[in-house]
């Protein structure tokens, strides 16, 4: 049976909490991310679940620690300054080793920045973002469908990595309307979770902790985070690739980004200019042995972002100079338009084509 | 032979690292002996703060979260809110509460979140060293306020009980202070009542207890008892502010 909608990216992450069983949602109004508190805040009671608006982003995410404590799948959603204010919370929830979803749906910045799309919270979120030897496994989702589709995805994978899972979108992503099928073609495992605190009854008391002042258990700690992020380095690679294998240049780009590019790359063909589209799905893990692997047939790369570069970076880390690595950004809230990308292009492709000549 | 005085079920065999004559011990004990006399160590929640109390849950023996600073009530929400059969405590110092968790503490107690709030005042960050507090009074020294805390720089202390009792949802509201026979009783019975309204499914409690801190005091014990009765209470009054 089809269940299609038309329905907003912000929409299509409350539906896709429900089908990934999120017991409570926890968040605080920030624009342009407001779709998602308030269909949650119907949503959620509907279905039986918790829904609560916080006083604070701070809050909110630390009502999220506590609810992921007890061993409930927990979220938060907000937008880049609203992100910036929870980063203490997501290393504690990190180091605590609790599972959790969190969607940003970035918007321009820095600062207060404006509403309008942005891609310039790359840093913040696959790199850690808060104090602390961490990372978040992140997923960008460049589609309604995806939206939707990556919530339980999200859950699933924050209870097996047992840490926070970030959703990375921006304000477009989140705002546009597509269609989107609200299928139920979901594994959900329900893995046991010894460590929540439930009151003990028969067990031993349970403790949800991020303090350890003995450096060497400290240390500890750390290495069995940095051992679940190799594995998940190994297993939760995603991406998506378009028109790459004879392509001369390829684009790197995820979420609205992507979307320009594969305008980008038909446009092109048609005047005979051989671009192709790498598509990184998580951007933790980053899916740097695909761009590697891509690097042998001699193509070059070009990353395309709404920031001034900052998923360049990691391109650039997986080329290891093996190719030439070229950047297009706008920023601010400035959406590239395909002719733009595609002038740009023009003005780079020979030299990129033949970096030698 | 009888017994007649032994370690509460819901304190573990841990020793404090409170240094000697501190309150924080006292209070401890009271709210495992309450856990024990409600029979509700088996589905407790505790949630304990950053500072001197940040050890808490190797003491508790029930289930507890370490919560980051200030974020206590926020974290009881969570806790709360997912599973409302359980009962659910949090414990906070000065800096915790009144300070970098005034946000949090306010919107718990406006929710009327079905939590109970255990607040030891004790006017000063004891575990970083003595500074100034929200609740340091005036002309009281600490290490960023070595000639005394000067009102024309840094204001005057945030009498909290009474500005959460301004608001409608809290059921229970008291501050107490366990420096005499009496004081203990009736801090024992705030601390009770704050826990028996949860169960009763009532809104959000708090207990302010006045506290000590001998080390950064520089006081024997006994002279910060004194030191409470005659110096905080005329500025923190003692008594129940909100009782429905």
């Amino acid at each position: 049976m089809t269940n299609r909608k038309l329905m907003k990216g912000n929409e299509a992450i409350c539906y896709g909490a429900i089908a990934g069983r999120c017991d409570a949602f926890f968040g605080y109004p920030i624009t342009p991310q407001n779709e998602i508190p308030e269909l949650m805040s119907t949503l959620m009671p509907d279905n039986g679940h918790v829904c609560l608006q916080a006083e604070s982003e701070v809050s909110a995410i630390n009502m999220v620690y506590g609810a992921a404590s007890t061993g409930k799948r927990a979220m938060t959603s907000s937008s880049s300054p609203g992100i910036s204010l929870k980063q203490e919370g997501i290393s504690y929830i990190a180091a605590a080793e609790l599972p959790c979803v969190i969607v940003n749906v970035q918007r321009g910045g820095p600062g207060l920045g404006n509403t309008q799309a942005g891609q310039a919270d790359y840093f913040q979120t696959v790199k850690g973002g808060g104090h602390g030897d961490y990372k978040v496994i992140t997923l960008a989702p460049w589609s309604v469908q995806e939206c939707y589709d990556f919530m339980p995805l999200a859950f699933d994978l924050a209870d097996e990595y047992r840490g926070p899972v970030a959703i990375l979108m921006d304000a477009i992503i989140g705002q546009m309307l597509e269609a989107v099928e609200l299928h139920d073609n979901f594994e959900i495992v329900d893995r046991p979770k010894p460590w929540a605190v439930t009151g003990m009854r028969e067990r031993d008391h349970n403790v949800v902790n991020s303090l350890w002042i003995d450096v060497n258990v400290m240390e500890e700690v750390n290495l069995r985070l940095q051992a679940r992020y190799r594995e998940a380095e190994k297993n939760e690679v995603r991406y998506a690739e378009y028109k790459v294998e004879d392509a001369d240049m390829v684009f790197v780009a995820y979420g609205c980004s992507a979307r320009v590019c594969r305008t980008v790359v038909d446009l092109a063909r048609e005047e005979g200019i051989k671009l192709g589209l790498f598509r990184p799905v998580s951007l933790y893990p980053f899916p740097s042995n695909r761009i590697a692997q891509i690097t042998k047939s001699g193509c070059s790369f070009m990353a395309v972002e709404m920031s001034c570069g900052q998923m360049v970076e990691d391109v650039r880390l997986a080329v290891n100079g093996a190719s030439e690595v070229l950047f297009y950004g706008r920023t601010g809230g400035v959406v590239p338009t395909p002719t733009e990308i595609l002038d740009y292009v023009k003005q780079v492709y020979d030299i990129a084509a033949n970096p030698t000549s | 032979m009888k017994k007649v005085f032994e370690r509460p079920k819901s304190l573990r065999q841990a020793e404090f690292t409170y240094c000697p004559g501190c309150i924080h011990s006292i209070i401890h004990r009271m709210v495992a002996e309450t856990m024990d006399e409600l029979d509700i160590t088996n589905r407790t929640i505790g949630v304990c703060p950053v500072g001197c109390a940040v050890f808490m849950y190797e003491y508790m023996n029930c289930d507890m979260i370490e919560a980051a600073h200030g974020r206590a009530p926020a974290v009881a929400t969570g806790v709360k809110r997912v599973l409302p059969d359980k009962f659910v405590w949090a414990y906070q110092g000065d800096g915790d509460l009144a300070s970098i968790g005034t946000a949090e503490i306010i919107h718990a107690a406006a929710r009327g979140e079905k939590i109970s709030v255990v607040f030891i005042n004790n006017t000063t960050y004891g575990m970083t060293g003595g500074q100034m507090a929200p609740t340091t009074l005036v002309g009281q020294r600490g290490s960023t306020c070595p000639a005394g805390r000067d009102p024309e720089h840094t204001g005057y202390p945030i009498r909290v009980s009474e500005m959460l009792a301004t608001l409608d949802a809290p059921s229970y509201i008291a501050r107490v202070t366990p420096t005499s026979p009496a004081g203990l009783v009736k801090t024992k019975k705030a601390i009770k009542r704050a826990f028996e309204n949860q169960l009763a499914g009532k809104a959000f409690s708090m207990v302010e207890v006045l506290s000590n801190c001998p080390t950064h005091w520089r006081m024997t014990p006994i002279e910060s008892f004194k030191w409470i009765d005659e110096n905080m209470t005329p500025v923190f009054p003692l008594g129940v502010f909100v009782d429905r």
